[in-house]
């Protein structure tokens, strides 16, 4: 099936054929000319032409060269690979939710805002804050909002030349990339030997130039920063505001609540703790979680409640201003609403017992073949070291990372965060079986032994895949990131 | 419950192995003053059967333009989707797909990803696109950051005839870029290029300009943009993909960077989100691109294959010196619409343009014969949305037709004081829909 390759969109179909009739005209037709001055009118439209079975056909099999969590085990650390539940995409294809128009009146969209004003609620008391905002569209994009809340309130008690966000060297890198699109200058702060924040460290950099901390909490070596109220005191004493990066929530939902730690305020990844599909690389949502003190600042419009029923409430006088042309990503917030009606109150907490039971099985499992990078309990991932297997054999992270593909596995994470070398961290999540764990654990101790014994043949992994190895390094330096039919073909820039 | 596999054997099983006795044991870690005691005060749980009927009522509790005829536009519109798309999205190999990091087991997505840029570098006439942004909205605010990096200038001119759903965007993301916005105001419904061209200076970065604009009519761009050029300002469009079907592309009028909002491409309107961000530009623009880019490479074997690249300028490397903080972006609608236009190809796109040019006119024509009706903008030409001046209050007029089953335009006040409605008229409107709209607002 995968011998060869699958032609491109542009490479199929021929002139005249079309995968789509349109009604004819109802309206009597009025000469273009009339309409649009004739400077306006496109010469060409260079769109392929096929029909209705090579469509389907070409993205059927583009999907067979795909691999997801629907087709197999899916162990990314950090990015919390569970399972979709169905009934959240049945629910998502009614016509009620999918086909109303964001600009509405009110009473013709009750349903959508109830759906989003009890998300604001729920999604508060699991952060164990305020208010929430659904607006941002991404875990980035909520770390931008939640750094404008942070710079608006410290403006707002005339500390608005605080200028410095503090990030640990070991947080995602969207952390610091997010403090930058909002304007801070960041510092790194280091890890310690027990892949905790190094705390004296942190004292040592605060100052009245920090505007506030970020901190992803399980951590991102899936430890729990057991220091964080000391922590969140400390930046609170300093002047300045903490930020809770809820990437792992699926270690702590029903368990523990940021807010109760210290936080101010959070992101949540719907698309991660709360399953709505990744789908490829998106769409995502990132609601904001905030304490009383930064709720002024959140971005209208919020969805309320009042004796007339449901309303958005665009009338925020304080607020930093819209970072989304409407109102979020709401049909990714209705998937995750279902998500969450499924476990309610009682069930919530059954994600983060399992979820933290798997990691903990799959590190005891293969700690004797592999080194775990830290010695204790983990939390939803736990993080392993090929320092080892790379000085011994030559086998490196991303040569067993490959040689999983074999085995029908997606790799873990591999090189995150940077401060384990060789890391490949493992986040099984609680939608997977004992038995899909043993089967993990039963490939790694192969390819364990491979790298002993065949090293070859770990280092030329993957040979089972549609596609070997890739020339990444050609792709940078001589991009080609367009088709151009053969008679227009330019020599690369 | 039904998500999770493992049964209390199973957990006792894996206890075992680690030793432990209960699975609270496994939160040792967090000091215990801060592990919740009891529930979340959340809804309790439904089973599915439940769930769905629940879930069904709160749909019904909606008015969604399968009901009623919509004619709202306004930036999010009401097009034809063809059950290719759904067919493609719904299959799970690419909606509970991860990011492509692993290119030798994500071709499918990777390869969709080459095609969506490639079709939209073509529907705009530019060289590259990116594989998508969060919305237009956003999309437009990048291209303002990008500008000024690009041109070390701190002022973007935006035409007042831009929406300001983009707007506000914009206003949030340049007041924590150092971006200053500066708008220049038109009448008649578009923006002179005189006016802008009075408008810049040498501190301009770029010239903003949205086609077909905010009222639905179209801007003389390129008139605009050779002004910007001539004073060293880049010139950015952001656009309306289906009306791509019909009219000339900003890459044509020498457009550097290209935005838009991609959901009439075959997504849903969901209630404003999740949207899909467009982003094209010029090559020698390329390195400064923010966003995932797919590229074409080969395999070991010599294969044609794609993979994600130029990412030196992505945050998991570059950290507080990426271009952009984006990560998560909108890789399955993007999916969608690479089928959507697959679909509709070259003659269902231009059928859909030319479909919706012909049935807005023939209502502007049917709506402004009527007494307290008229055109805002009589002289400019428009696409598919057109702003009617209107003598009763918007709201009223828009009571009266929900009342008898259409919603209608958007209510709008424009900065020289009219009131009114911008109505939308989409290739979905039948006759009927039109000649029905028509009727009930004789009659009012």
């Amino acid at each position: 099936m995968f011998e060869s390759n699958e032609p491109l969109l542009f490479e199929i179909g021929a002139s005249g054929r079309r995968a789509v009739e349109l009604p004819t005209i109802d309206v009597p037709v009025k000469p273009l000319e009339s309409l649009i001055p004739k400077k306006h009118v496109r010469g060409s439209l260079p769109l392929p032409e096929l029909s209705e079975p090579e469509v389907i056909r070409h993205y059927t099999r583009l999907s067979q060269r795909n691999f997801s969590i629907d087709s197999g085990f899916y162990p990314l650390g950090s990015c919390t690979m569970k399972y979709n539940p169905k009934i959240n995409e049945d629910v998502a294809r009614l016509s009620g939710f999918g086909r109303i128009h964001p600009l509405q009146p009110a009473k013709t969209v009750q349903g959508a805002l109830e759906v989003m004003f009890t998300m604001q609620n729920i999604l508060t008391e699991v952060a164990g804050m305020d208010e929430t905002s659904l607006q941002p569209a991404a875990g980035a994009h909520g770390e931008l909002l939640g750094l404008m809340l942070i710079q608006a309130y410290q403006k707002s008690i005339g500390q608005g030349h605080r200028d410095t966000i503090l990030v640990p060297e070991a947080a995602h890198g969207t952390n610091p990339a997010s403090a930058a699109r909002c304007g801070f200058k960041t510092k790194s702060i280091r890890s310690d030997a027990r892949g905790r924040v190094d705390i004296e460290h942190l004292k040592s950099l605060l100052g009245d130039h920090v505007a506030g901390f970020m901190l992803t909490n399980p951590n991102t070596v899936g430890l729990f920063e057991d220091n964080v109220a000391e922590i969140c005191e400390l930046i609170h004493a300093a002047g300045g505001q903490v930020y809770c990066d809820g990437a792992n929530m699926n270690a702590l939902v029903g368990r523990a609540r940021p807010g109760d730690m210290g936080f101010d305020v959070m992101h949540f990844n719907l698309h991660k703790t709360f399953s709505s599909p990744h789908g490829g690389g998106g769409p995502g949502s990132g609601p904001v979680s905030v304490k009383s003190h930064l709720a002024p600042f959140l971005p209208a419009p919020m969805a309320i409640k009042t004796e007339a029923g449901y309303e958005l409430q665009f009338d925020r006088p304080g607020a930093v201003g819209k970072i989304h042309g409407y109102y979020g990503s709401f049909m990714c917030i209705l998937r995750s609403y279902v998500f969450i009606m499924y476990y309610g109150s009682e069930g919530l907490k059954t994600i983060s017992e399992n979820a933290v039971l798997n990691a903990n099985y799959i590190r005891v499992k293969l700690q004797d073949e592999y080194d775990v990078a830290f010695d204790e309990l983990c939390m939803h991932e736990c993080i392993f070291t090929l320092k080892r297997q790379a000085k011994e054999y030559g086998i490196k992270a991303i040569d067993v990372a490959k040689r999983l593909m074999d085995f029908g596995i997606h790799p873990p994470t591999m090189y995150f965060p940077l401060i384990v070398p060789e890391a490949l961290m493992v986040e099984p999540t609680e939608t997977e079986s004992i038995q899909t764990l043993n089967r993990f654990v039963q490939v790694m101790k192969q390819i364990a032994d491979e790298a002993k014994n065949n090293p070859d043949l770990v280092r030329s992994a993957p040979t089972a895949t549609p596609v070997r190895k890739l020339d990444e390094a050609t792709a940078a330096r001589q991009p080609c990131l367009c088709w151009t039919a053969p008679s227009d073909a330019v020599t690369a820039a | 419950m039904a998500y999770i596999p493992n049964t209390d054997s199973d957990r006792g099983e894996m206890l075992a192995a680690l030793g432990l006795n209960s699975l609270d044991e496994l939160f040792s870690q967090i000091p215990k003053d801060l592990q919740l005691k009891g529930e979340l005060n959340i809804p309790s749980r439904l089973d599915q059967m439940s769930l769905a009927r629940h879930m069904g009522a709160l749909a019904r509790k909606n008015i969604s333009a399968e009901d009623h005829p919509c004619f709202l536009g306004a930036g999010i519109y009401h097009h034809y989707v063809p059950p290719t798309v759904g067919a493609i999205i719904g299959r799970s190999e690419f909606y509970t797909a991860y990011t492509p990091y692993q290119p030798e087991m994500s071709q499918g997505m990777l390869q969709t990803i080459y095609e969506f840029q490639t079709l939209i570098a073509e529907l705009t006439g530019m060289d590259v696109a990116n594989a998508s942004m969060y919305d237009g909205a956003t999309a437009l605010a990048e291209a303002a950051i990008m500008a000024k990096d690009l041109t070390s200038r701190s002022v973007v001119l935006i035409l007042g005839t831009v929406s300001k759903h983009y707007t506000d965007v914009l206003q949030t993301y340049a007041e924590h870029s150092g971006v200053e916005v500066v708008t220049v105001s038109g009448d008649g419904g578009v923006v002179s290029s005189s006016s802008v061209e009075a408008a810049i200076t040498p501190n301009t970065a770029a010239v903003i300009v949205q086609q077909p604009n905010f009222y639905g009519n179209l801007e003389d761009i390129e008139e605009i943009f050779s002004a910007a050029h001539a004073a060293g300002a880049l010139a950015i469009a952001s656009v309306d993909p289906v009306s791509l079907g019909l009219l000339t592309p900003p890459g044509h009028y020498g457009a550097d960077i290209v935005v838009g909002e991609g959901q009439g491409l075959g997504c849903p309107m969901g209630f404003g989100g999740p949207m899909l961000g467009l982003f094209a530009c010029r090559t020698e623009f390329m390195r400064r691109l923010p966003g995932r880019i797919v590229g074409e490479t080969k395999d070991g074997d010599g294969k044609r294959a794609y993979v994600m690249t130029l990412r030196t300028r992505e945050q998991d490397i570059r950290r507080e010196r990426a271009t952009i903080n984006i990560f998560t972006n909108e890789a399955l609608y993007a999916l969608a619409a690479t089928v959507y236009l697959a679909t509709m190809g070259r003659q269902g796109l231009a059928g859909v343009a030319e479909l919706s040019l012909q049935k807005a006119h023939y209502a502007a024509e049917q709506i402004t014969a009527i007494p307290g009706f008229e055109l805002m903008y009589p002289g400019a030409p428009f696409f598919k949305e057109f702003a009617v001046r209107t003598a009763a209050s918007p709201e009223k007029i828009n009571e009266a037709l929900l009342d008898n089953g259409i919603i209608g335009g958007l209510p709008i006040s424009t900065p020289d004081g009219d009131q009114g409605l911008l109505f939308c008229v989409t290739e979905q409107r039948t006759r009927q829909d039109i000649d029905r709209l028509v009727e009930l607002l004789w009659a009012l």
